[in-house]
């Protein structure tokens, strides 16, 4: 039921670069596809990996990034349905991360989705592994890619990079003997990049694509801290499809420049009032991965004027940030000058990914509790909307420790089950139903049907 | 000013009318495939019963699972809809001032909600399964061969304490099977149902914290065999309001009262 309250309307308008955006992910998975016939390489892993090192082998050489992949399976949930039969009948437990099993699922069927939903037979094998270990799934994930791969005729030699040496304090300088023990493992997995390929490998190359990634993660901090802004003027569901970016080629220049171009349009937006939700009255955050077949559930919350200004996940998955010492958060400065030779780009770029912010709560609830209380505080939040994640339990470990630190320090905490990938863990009407007794107890009515 | 709050629950309808704070009515009945219809049926049945037609009431308001169906539908023609935590916080406060949490265990769902001056301060709902609600006594009062009100008095019969597994009701079936088939007698049998519900229901009441005055409302209140083990689990005493099934949609005639809330 509606209810007849006097709402200030902000003004409101489209991003301009949106379409960008849409061509830049089109182009990603298309390019992945059609590598070879351009004379490219192509490599699989996951978004995390350490995607500048193979950029050192030349600029023909495109990814596929796992699980950005398995949520574009996700979004299509016919097609992720049938991922999910395939990896069921082939013996895999529905239990496990659901990224995984839809990529799995879309090996087994042999097809390959495109961003607008094109299913093309064939899915196309990748030339190499890449990837690195900061949860079990992603230690698995690519192993039982190699092994189906071997199934259909073709080897994969892989090489995955261990990353589990603690989170590091923003306020002293990383350990050596952590930041060494990755470092070596990138030096040897370039030797090793040689090898498989054949190819001489460019630390020019390695260089620039190290310097893009370190500016593409803080420049999407950069735009993530102006929606402290309110009116908000992006809103997490749209945030969604500009985040990816940063999780398919956080290397790449194309990248830099539309972060870039989204930073001036959102500072824009900033300084003349645009907000993404113009009815504005009630500011939340969310956490984990979305279930990506149902964010209808973010326009229902506009019917109430909530707006989702962002998450944990959505900020610090790629954006890199730091601590200030009130414990507030400011886009991770970039390093004063640019590396120049291959030992100071993998000391650089290790140094710079040991602070992500989506790594610290693996190894300590209690980080995640303090970085989403800063986040409250800073951009301006009322509730936080936990959602418990059976597809990811990487991203979803401790969540219950992180609702209970929530509620001692008092912030209103709405929790519900889902699954980002796997649309039968997911009750629609139950969590429609829950969230507007959750609004409805934080004194909003529905502005609207 | 007449107000009436109409609860439209997964198993029955309940409707509450209320005249200057006042019950002058009550009426339910199961709900049928039809959800309008059969709301509307006890809608009647509630102003006959006082005499009076909708066009009496200044305001009505709306609540449970198939609330919707009977917003701005006539005749209910309800003014607006609440959800189940808030009717239910609402009805159980003004029954009981002091009350601080509320557990509402109907038919399809259980509810934990923390109350601070009538007003939801937390809640939890539990999901997908109806092992913590009426429904599983349903089933298992079927798995027993007695009838579903005979189900808490049989339970009260035994001193026994047999644990079992109510994290699904169609395991915890197999279990009540496996149990019959020991020859474990029907008493024994019920009070393990009836502990189980409530272990699953008060670990899902524990996620909000107990606070005193703790009220139970809803169908299963009316069950005299849930309210002993309750108490036991979660170490308290627990009010039960007469008529504990009507305070959702006493809340809602409540809220109906109070527009401007």
């Amino acid at each position: 039921m509606t209810a007849a309250v006097e709402v200030k309307e902000y003004p409101t308008e489209p991003l301009k670069c949106w379409e960008q955006a849409k061509n830049l992910r089109k182009n990603y998975y298309e390019d992945y596809l059609h590598a070879h016939e351009k004379g490219g390489l192509r490599w699989a892993g996951g978004a995390w990996s350490f995607s500048s090192i193979p950029a050192g082998l030349g600029e023909d050489v495109y990814c596929i990034t796992g699980e950005p992949y398995g949520a574009t399976v996700a979004f299509f949930k016919d097609f992720a349905a049938k991922c999910h039969d395939a990896t069921e009948a082939a013996g895999f437990p529905r239990t496990l991360c659901a990224y995984m099993r839809n990529y799995w699922g879309s090996i087994l069927l042999d097809k390959y989705i495109l961003t607008d939903g094109t299913v093309v037979d064939g899915y196309p094998p990748p030339d190499f592994i890449w990837q690195d270990h900061i949860c079990c799934s992603h230690g698995k994930w690519y192993q039982l890619v190699k092994w189906l791969e071997q199934k259909r005729g073709k080897e994969v030699p892989m090489c995955s990079v261990d990353v589990s040496v603690g989170y590091p304090s923003d306020f002293a300088p990383e350990e050596d003997y952590k930041v060494n023990y990755i470092v070596e493992q990138l030096s040897d997995g370039i030797q090793w990049l040689e090898k498989v390929t054949g190819r001489k490998y460019d630390d020019g190359l390695l260089c620039d694509a190290v310097w893009n990634e370190m500016k593409a993660t803080s420049l999407w901090a950069e735009v993530c801290a102006l929606n402290q802004a309110v009116p908000a003027p992006l809103d997490e569901k749209s945030m969604y499809s500009l985040y990816v970016m940063g999780t398919l080629m956080k290397h790449r220049p194309e990248c830099v420049a539309f972060y870039e171009t989204l930073r001036d349009e959102v500072k824009d937006r900033v300084g003349r009032g645009i907000a993404a939700v113009p009815n504005e009255r009630f500011r939340v955050i969310t956490d984990t991965q979305p279930p990506w077949g149902f964010l209808k559930i973010f326009r229902e919350m506009e019917k109430y004027g909530a707006v989702s200004v962002g998450s944990l996940y959505t900020f610090g998955l790629i954006g890199m940030w730091q601590y200030q010492p009130d414990g507030s958060w400011i886009p991770k400065p970039m390093p004063p000058r640019k590396p120049q030779t291959r030992d100071e780009a993998l000391q650089a770029i290790v140094r710079w990914t040991m602070h992500k912010p989506e790594w610290a709560h693996f190894y300590e609830p209690e980080l995640k509790t303090k970085m989403m209380e800063s986040i409250v505080k800073q951009w301006k939040v009322d509730a936080v909307l936990l959602h418990y994640n059976r597809g990811c339990e990487g991203l979803s470990v401790h969540i219950a420790e992180n609702r209970h630190g929530l509620m001692q320090a008092g912030i209103p905490v709405f929790p519900f089950e889902g699954n980002m990938g796997d649309e039968r863990d997911f009750d629609l009407a139950g969590t429609m139903a829950r969230l507007t007794a959750f609004f409805e107890s934080m004194g909003l009515k529905k502005l609207r049907e | 000013m007449i107000t009436a709050g109409v609860d439209v629950g997964a198993k029955f309808a309940k409707v509450v009318i209320l005249k200057d704070g006042q019950v002058v009515a009550r009426a339910k009945a199961l709900v049928g495939f039809d959800v309008l219809k059969s709301a509307s049926e006890v809608f009647e049945t509630a102003l006959k019963e006082v005499g009076l037609s909708r066009n009496d009431l200044q305001r009505v308001v709306a609540t449970g699972m198939g609330r919707n169906a009977v917003v701005q539908k006539p005749p209910i023609n309800a003014d607006e809809a609440v959800s189940e935590v808030v009717s239910a916080a609402t009805g159980a406060y003004h029954i009981i001032p002091t009350v601080k949490t509320v557990i509402d265990v109907g038919a399809e769902e259980g509810r934990g909600i923390k109350v601070e001056g009538g007003k939801v301060k937390d809640f939890v709902i539990n999901e997908r399964c109806a092992a913590g609600a009426g429904t599983f006594v349903e089933a298992m009062a079927r798995a027993l061969e007695v009838k579903v009100e005979d189900m808490g008095p049989l339970s009260l019969k035994s001193a026994n304490t047999i644990p079992m597994n109510a994290q699904c009701c169609v395991f915890a079936e197999s279990e009540v099977v496996s149990l019959i088939h020991s020859k474990i007698s029907k008493e024994d049998i019920a009070k393990a149902i009836h502990d189980a519900i409530a272990g699953r229901i008060s670990s899902m009441v524990l996620r909000v914290g107990v606070e005193k005055d703790v009220a139970l409302i809803g169908g299963c209140a009316l069950n005299p065999g849930f309210l002993p083990p309750l108490e036991k689990e979660l170490h308290t005493s627990i009010i039960v309001p007469e008529f504990p099934e009507y305070v959702s949609a006493l809340g809602a005639a409540v809220i109906a009262a109070n527009p401007s809330r």
